[in-house]
């Protein structure tokens, strides 16, 4: 049984096919048809919801409201949370502020997206305490509009921040605090339908027993990838087993030597402690997915799902990161360049999972440089992904660990390039040669997103952009500094 | 009749009559359904209660691109719990064909396939994941065709949906023999997804007499009736068309919403139920038509400053497997092959190509855009050759007010408005001081090199098939003084509804709010053409002003004879009506006008006048009036990765006098991200075998949030009324600002240019991907070592 708060309604579900998404959960079982399908495959945002979640310490526990993927979240993940539509909003028949900034500001043409907006402007007024262009650009990178070309929705977005007045969410958050308080998990949860379920457990103990009797099962953590083969490839999931309520992988621990991350940790809380250290991994974060993907999507699930062209393994393997299994009781610790061995092919044994990844903290001389390549700068695949940690003393490189995405069937490291840097002189001509012996490392393939030709190029062009960068020129070299 | 009305004093009512209309024409009055857009309360196709028993509907695609079908057996369809029928191109009971112009286009395939996305079967079920399962189940038997799926191909065997036409003015072939200098050049122009939100959706409930109820996301109400009375054997009058608004049109559902909408009918035939079709997302991309593909070769000649002699230039559209609408889209590419310039002798061949793709169909500027691309694209090629800022040489071939002003088809250019414009333009947006700084920018930048350029738009405005250009209207007036209008337009965002209705405010000059707003349905208004041409409030907007004038001078008459007035002394003004120096309010009157038994409703009608093309000769007046405008776009590029940003845009446009200025700028703005788009990110790829492998908004980029530019001035152009006799002198405005766009595309191409000084066209065909842009950066980079190299050798030999 699981049991969540729609806006103000106790849901209580026991027997639902836990294969059924938020939006088609809203859409055929509510008929709420406020929350729209633009894609059914996390791209376009019109089915964007908020979901309330109890954050801070206990006595003074506050909702913190993020937006999601309807169309990508299992109904299941709702599990002790509240789930706010675009049509709980309005209030008294009057609309939400952030709705009648929209109409203010003609927001809508067409109308489809709105509800996707709205919402995402709705968590972006909750948590943005003052209006902020970035802090918009950040909040709408998820939502597509055919219509408007963006700016008076941005308009809407300054309006609805500047003029920001407590809601009726505010004013029963105390209420909701008790009532989500109330319907907290407390022990492993299941929601099943026929011979489909979904369990839910709360510890890293009782998932690595789960795990261990069901060693088919699915790990479902944010979802963003899992859901796609239910969406787009219409495959049935049998048995999943919920990753997201267990705290314990869900920490972010900042030691002198090493950030670990809980592999069950959203993307939006990786960015802090990343991007501290390693600002490029920041700028990488910024642009990884959208928002709505961020806020759902795992660290552990951008590695377990071995994508060729997931944004975060080569920043991580250029870093040096590991990663910890842990099967049944039994643990090991991994470099996260083993972990891959081939196409969707890993080192994870059956019954194990990720618990967590280590990622070395920066020392003195060590410079770090990430590139990421794609079509569209946000909310976007990568043709190419590159990291470069190097370490250059008194004109030499005393140590290259450089990493690439989207240029072999893994994310993997360009050998041959770190010989040809390593030891050598920090210089053009060396650069050349490591350009050279990047085409020994990788024969790219050409597909929709770029050739092979070009892959390869840019892979050369980021080592000589970084290069340049290292010299501190007084010239800018990436377009993203244009904000 | 009961009347409750609380009466007002007459001091009052002259007083509220001596205030302006605040809703009507020229007023920013909000789009209607916007309070509904944000709440989640307007209602889409997909979004309306489901009929009890309704079924959903699925089509298998071919996964061929040319095939004979040697055999279908939909028996095991059957086997899966909930299926209720499954149905091939045999079970259709009227006629297959559902091609918009001329035939080619099987509603199911019948006996070959074309295209990998064509529907071969549909099954409908209790669910649509049910009725795909089952669709797939279906066992089809194909003996494999050789596909066509290049257009050059296409173009090199003659292998066309359609005949080739030509537009001709003097002799061009002289002109370029003649010409001190002569370019040719060759230029690829990618298609367009549509990717409107809202995906094509059609709900059908069977009614009595054999008829249907279609609920759809249409364009084209009239013909989607029209089809699915042909599907069915049935007249047109058993058919009752309902479309309250789309999620996004764009040309996309002009032609392609009729055929889940007849799918939908022919099973609710078979099955007596009623049934739903709703495309997935991946299904809607890989089935339905795209803006067309371009491919065009030209040859130019042109004097020392740049000024066109002759040109001669084949366009060639990539039409897919069938005509569709690609007659006049190619048509309209060469009437804008010359965009805003005066050709010289002329010689424009349009070619219509048949590959083995979906079929090429209606898309915002329906093939404008793509002969403008291609006249640009010269501009600039003409610049770089003679070492030229390509603004100059646009300028010295603007058309000319008085000489050098008819269009290889013969129209003269009338009320050109560019050279003021461009002039405009050029000042708010210091285009001379910021051409100096990318300069010298440049050579200070590396890595990162800017690009400026600034493009005009000369579109025509009317349907080139003339007999399109008409529309109907129809007003009631209730006896409470509220207002029921419904025309044969359709709301896909672009608040057509809203200026219509603001039209009528004017009209009976009262308040917006007193107006309601209906679906588009033909048992209202019939023989609707569709929204499209940009012409939906110049046609519909004209009508339904007709069909209120008629009945406010019937009110006008009524009052005159009632009160013993003249005629000039009735005056009606914000809801009040003034009687010689008496006033009643607009409810009185009309509650008098009904005692009075006056007709209070009233049909409108509208043609466009002056219009007239002789298709054999090439030769007419096509276009009512040309809409203009010109952008000014500043990109920065990265030269090692081929990724850009666009840094600002100023926009002048011209609508006119405006029926809604912010409903105008809404679309100025919409378009020329969309135009942006087209030409930088959104790329379609096939694959070898023909499949369309961006075939979702995973791999299709349209413009997100942060590709705006970080800098948008958008101004209209002011005080200046649209000389002919449009709806309040207003201009159409949703297809021209689509234009605007090309001004990114050329940035790009003259920040790459600045790599080889400026001197050199870099080849970067549409769209300009970082992946062609970094191909066009090499191009430069080669050049510039190329000539090094020469230096060198010179210096040694010396």
């Amino acid at each position: 049984m699981i049991q969540f708060l729609l806006n103000r309604e106790l849901r209580t579900e026991q027997s639902l096919d836990p294969n059924v998404t938020v939006l088609n959960y809203l859409r055929e079982h509510v008929g709420k048809t406020g929350t729209k399908e633009g894609c059914a495959s996390g791209d376009c945002g019109a089915c964007t919801v908020v979901v309330g979640e109890l954050t801070g310490p206990a006595g003074a526990e506050r909702i913190r409201y993020r937006t999601l993927n309807s169309c990508l979240t299992f109904v299941s993940s709702l599990h002790g949370k509240q789930l706010v539509t675009v049509e709980d909003l309005k209030h008294n028949a009057q609309l939400h502020q952030v709705q009648q900034a929209m109409v203010d500001c003609h927001g809508s043409q067409c109308g489809f997206c709105t509800p996707g907006f709205v919402m995402s402007l709705f968590a972006l007024q909750k948590n943005a305490e003052t209006a902020d262009k970035a802090q918009a650009h950040e909040a709408l990178a998820g939502n597509l509009c055919r219509c408007t070309g963006y700016r008076p929705i941005l308009d809407a977005a300054e309006q609805s921040c500047c003029q920001k007045q407590p809601d009726q969410f505010d004013a029963t958050e105390a209420e909701t605090v008790e009532r989500l308080k109330g319907i907290a998990p407390r022990e492993t949860a299941e929601l099943n339908s026929g011979d489909k379920r979904c369990l839910l457990p709360l510890t890293v103990a009782d998932l690595a027993d789960l795990y261990a009797a069901n060693p088919q099962a699915r790990l479902l953590a944010g979802g963003t990838d899992l859901a796609l083969e239910v969406t787009q490839f219409h495959r049935e999931l049998p048995v999943m087993i919920y990753v997201g309520h267990v705290e314990e992988m869900k920490q972010v621990v900042v030691t002198d030597e090493a950030i670990e991350i809980g592999a069950a940790t959203p993307l939006t809380d990786c960015y802090a402690a990343l991007a501290a250290d390693y600002p490029d991994f920041g700028e990488l974060l910024h642009r990884f997915a959208s928002l709505q993907i961020r806020n759902q999507g795992t660290l552990g699930g951008n590695i377990g799902n071995a994508s060729p062209i997931g944004d975060s393994p080569p920043l991580l393997i250029a870093l040096g990161a590991q990663i910890v299994l842990r099967q049944g009781k039994a643990v090991r610790t991994l470099a996260l360049e083993d972990y891959f061995i081939d196409y969707k092919v890993t080192a994870r044994q059956e019954g194990e999972f990720i618990e967590k990844i280590i990622v070395p903290r920066p020392r003195g001389n060590q410079a770090f440089r990430a590139y990421k390549v794609s079509k569209r700068l946000d909310d976007d695949i990568s043709a190419v992904c590159a990291a470069f940690n190097l370490v250059v003393e008194d004109g030499t490189v005393q140590s290259a660990r450089i990493a690439f995405g989207g240029m072999a069937a893994i994310p993997k490291r360009a050998a041959a390039c770190e010989q040809a840097l390593t030891g050598a002189p920090w210089y053009p001509g060396v650069i050349e040669e490591a350009c050279e012996a990047l085409a020994q490392d990788f024969t790219p393939l050409t597909d929709f997103r770029a050739s092979r030709e070009y892959r390869l190029l840019t892979a050369q062009n980021l080592l000589r952009k970084c290069f340049l960068e290292l010299q501190a020129p007084a010239y800018e070299t990436r377009v993203t500094a244009y904000v | 009749m009961s009347n409750h009305a609380i009466v007002k004093t007459q001091e009052e009512i002259a007083a509220l009559f001596r205030q302006d209309l605040v809703t009507g024409v020229g007023r920013s009055v909000k789009h209607d359904s916007a309070p509904k857009h944000v709440s989640g309360e307007a209602v889409y196709v997909d979004d309306r209660l489901e009929f009890p028993n309704q079924l959903h509907v699925y089509a298998r695609m071919s996964d061929r691109a040319h095939a004979r079908i040697l055999k279908i057996d939909t028996t095991p369809c059957y086997a899966i719990p909930g299926v209720a029928i499954a149905i091939t191109s045999q079970d259709v009971p009227g006629q297959l064909d559902i091609g918009a112009v001329a035939p080619g286009d099987p509603l199911l395939a019948d006996g070959k396939v074309e295209f990998i996305g064509q529907p071969v079967i549909a099954v409908a079920a209790d669910s649509l994941e049910t009725a795909r399962k089952a669709a797939m189940a279906a066992i089809i038997e194909y003996e494999d065709l050789e596909p066509v799926l290049d257009v050059v191909d296409a173009l090199r065997k003659k292998h066309f949906v359609l005949d080739s036409h030509t537009h001709q003015r003097g002799d061009a072939e002289a002109a370029l023999a003649a010409a001190p200098r002569r370019l040719t050049g060759s230029l690829h122009i990618g298609g367009q997804e549509h990717f409107y939100l809202e995906t094509q959706v059609s709900s059908v409930m069977p009614t009595e007499d054999g008829g249907m109820i279609v609920y759809t996301s249409t364009q084209n109400p009239t013909e989607v009736q029209k089809l699915v009375a042909e599907v069915l054997g049935v007249p047109m009058n058993k058919i009752v068309i309902d479309m309250r608004r789309m999620g996004g049109g764009f040309g996309g559902k002009e032609t392609q919403a009729a055929g889940p909408a007849c799918l939908c009918a022919v099973i609710a035939r078979l099955t007596g139920r009623p049934t739903k079709m709703r495309l997935p997302r991946m299904e809607d991309m890989t089935m339905t038509g795209k803006r067309h593909p371009f491919y065009v070769e030209y040859e130019v000649g042109f004097d020392d400053s740049g000024r066109l002699q002759g040109v001669r230039m084949d366009l060639a559209g990539n039409c897919g497997y069938s005509p569709d609408l690609s007659g006049s889209i190619v048509d309209r590419a060469m009437f804008h092959s010359d965009n805003a310039y005066y050709l010289g002798d002329a010689l424009i061949h349009g070619h219509r190509c048949k590959t083995n793709t979906a079929s090429n169909t209606a898309y915002r500027g329906f093939g404008g855009p793509q002969g403008m691309v291609a006249i640009e694209e010269i501009m600039d090629a003409i610049a770089r050759h003679l070492g030229k800022d390509p603004l100059e040489v646009r300028k010295a071939n603007y058309y000319g007010k008085h000489d050098r002003n008819v269009t290889h088809y013969y129209q003269t250019v009338e009320h050109n408005m560019l050279e003021e414009m461009t002039a405009e333009l050029e000042a708010s947006a210091e285009y001379a001081r910021r051409r100096a700084e990318i300069r010298a920018f440049n050579e200070k930048s590396p890595v990162l090199k800017k690009g400026l350029a600034l493009t005009p738009v000369k579109f025509g405005i009317s349907f080139t098939a003339s007999f399109l250009n008409q529309a109907g209207a129809l007003v009631h007036v209730y006896t409470d003084g509220s207002i029921h209008l419904n025309h044969g337009g359709t709301e896909m965002g672009q608040g057509l509804h809203v200026k219509v209705a603001q039209v009528v405010a004017e009209v009976f000059q009262v308040d917006i709010d007193r107006i309601q707003i209906t679906a588009t349905n033909t048992d209202k208004v019939p023989n609707t053409s569709p929204t499209a041409a940009s012409s939906g409030a110049d046609l519909n907007g004209k009508a339904a002003q007709n069909a209120a004038q008629t009945i406010k001078q019937r009110l006008v008459e009524f009052a005159a004879r009632h009160w013993n007035v003249t005629e000039e002394d009735v005056e009606f003004k914000n809801s009040q009506v003034r009687i010689r120096d008496q006033f009643v309010s607009f409810e009185t009157l009309i509650q008098q006008a009904y005692f009075g038994q006056v007709s209070l409703s009233s049909t409108g009608f509208y043609r466009t006048p002056k219009i007239y093309y002789d298709r054999d000769k090439a030769r007419g007046r096509p276009f009512y009036y040309y809409a203009y405008g010109a952008a000014c776009s500043e990109v920065i590029v990265d030269t090692l990765t081929g990724e850009y940003k666009m840094l600002r845009s100023d926009i002048l446009h011209d609508v006119g006098a405006s029926l809604n200025p912010a409903i105008d700028i809404g679309q100025v703005e919409g378009g020329f991200v969309q135009g942006m788009g087209w030409l930088t990110m959104e790329e379609l790829v096939w694959n070898a075998k023909g499949k369309l492998m961006t075939s979702g908004p995973a791999s299709y980029k349209i413009p997100a949030v942060a590709d705006m530019p970080l800098d948008l001035r958008v101004k209209l152009v002011e005080n200046r009324k649209n000389p002919e006799d449009t709806v309040f002198h207003s201009k159409a405005v949703g297809e021209p600002p689509f234009m605007l766009g090309i001004s990114v595309w050329c940035a790009i191409k003259d920040a790459v240019a600045s790599l080889a000084d400026y001197r050199v066209q870099p080849k970067i065909d549409a769209p300009a991907t970082p992946e062609r842009v970094l191909w066009g950066v090499e191009q430069m980079r080669k050049l510039k070592v190329a000539a090094a190299a020469v230096e060198r050798t010179v210096e040694v030999e010396h």
